[in-house]
């Protein structure tokens, strides 16, 4: 999963500093390893040069400024192209779309068309793989049906997330709140 | 150059259990010669749609076609003819006859047409022979394995070589390797004799053996993805 682009998705909902964002990004998406603080002021001084947030307000203490971060209009046009574009369609792409959908939710953009192009993208790529089945060698066949099945793993999931929507869509706006 | 005549045809079709609706408006068209899988989960009218289309059931109003005539229109026994001669099925449970062997289940839809045994037979073979299952077409239909019972299905099916078929969760029983030598059976050979195959499953692995896509949702046509790869 893309860290930056998730954390640029997670300064959308309100102006933060490094130490709040790092906070909701492990809370929405880092369930095992907390992300480490380096790489929250890493990426915000990455999105600062690149225009997609600035600096709102600096507030100098005893340690280091606490600088607060804005995400700029280009910023929201990043997120908006990330979370609407489909991701390529490999084994493992699973992650980033529980991200995408989850980012969706808290948005308010329409989780049912990220999921609805995945499954779009998943379903080509399973078309493709079906079709090369029959000129397949013994090992290529293997390591066809190994993507096909994870495709089809990938597919039930979108499929149950799709019937769920409502229910994670509480979820995340209350907890956002 | 005009336009192709749909193989198969739904136009505005409705159909009613009693007091619940199963169809609300439904229309489709598959094309000569392609394969359509038709999707949706279970209760979304993709099985209703297809007995229609096959005159199986009789839609309360709209209209079915499929190899050029419409089923709607026609009395039960002219439904049967059309589909005996102009139609194949297959079913998710192969509904081949249990005492009769694989071969004699084969040769049933030449011989219901007037075909002789003799020349029925070498028919029947030549199919069981092409889907490797003529090593036990002698025995009877509920003592073979269910994906030898499956792929003597899809012969049976499509033995008279006819326009169209259709196929229920033709491999809603099967193990995955069985499931895709079955659908790999049915698919080769329609479009060898140019069959339109109408498929109805649940399954994304099945319906990615389709040359096209379509789903059905709470009795009507979901919206069709921008993507057909």
């Amino acid at each position: 999963m893309s860290t930056s682009q998730a954390l640029l998705a997670l300064l959308e909902s309100a102006p933060a500093h490094g130490y709040t964002l790092k906070h909701r990004y492990d809370q929405h998406f880092s369930r095992v390893t907390p992300l480490a603080f380096g790489q929250v002021y890493a990426a915000l001084s990455r999105f600062e040069q690149q225009g997609l947030a600035k600096v709102v307000e600096v507030e100098s203490g005893s340690g280091p400024d606490r600088r607060r971060y804005h995400i700029t209009p280009d910023g929201v046009s990043r997120v908006d192209a990330w979370v609407s574009q489909p991701e390529r369609p490999t084994s493992y792409s699973g992650s980033t779309l529980f991200a995408k959908v989850s980012v969706a939710l808290m948005s308010g953009r329409s989780a049912e068309r990220v999921l609805e192009q995945q499954r779009d993208a998943h379903m080509v790529r399973m078309r493709e793989l079906t079709q090369r089945r029959h000129s397949a060698s013994p090992a290529d066949l293997l390591a066809t049906t190994f993507e096909l099945n994870h495709l089809d793993a990938d597919l039930r999931w979108i499929d149950e997330a799709g019937r769920r929507l409502e229910e994670l869509r509480d979820d995340m706006v209350g907890a956002a709140r | 150059m005009s336009e192709p005549t749909p193989a198969v045809e739904a136009r505005d079709i409705h159909l009613s259990y009693g007091q619940t609706p199963a169809l609300r408006g439904v229309s489709l068209a598959c094309w000569p010669g392609e394969s359509v899988a038709l999707m949706g989960p279970s209760g979304s009218g993709k099985s209703s749609l297809l007995h229609c289309l096959a005159g199986v059931l009789k839609p309360d109003s709209g209209s079915a076609t499929a190899a050029g005539a419409r089923l709607d229109a026609m009395s039960e026994r002219e439904r049967s003819q059309h589909r005996l001669s102009q139609i194949g099925m297959v079913f998710q449970f192969g509904n081949l006859i249990p005492e009769l062997t694989l071969l004699e289940n084969v040769m049933l839809p030449l011989q219901l047409l007037g075909e002789r045994a003799t020349a029925a037979r070498p028919r029947a073979l030549t199919l069981l022979d092409r889907l490797q299952i003529a090593d036990v077409s002698g025995r009877r239909a509920g003592a073979v394995s269910g994906g030898q019972a499956q792929r003597a299905a899809v012969a049976r099916a499509l033995v008279h070589t006819p326009p169209v078929v259709f196929a229920d969760e033709p491999t809603g029983a099967l193990d995955t390797v069985s499931a895709d030598t079955v659908l790999d059976s049915l698919l080769g050979l329609a479009r060898e004799i140019g069959s339109t195959v109408l498929l109805v499953t649940h399954e994304n692995r099945i319906a990615a053996h389709c040359d096209r896509l379509l789903s059905m949702r709470d009795g009507a046509m979901a919206p069709q993805p921008a993507v057909t790869g």
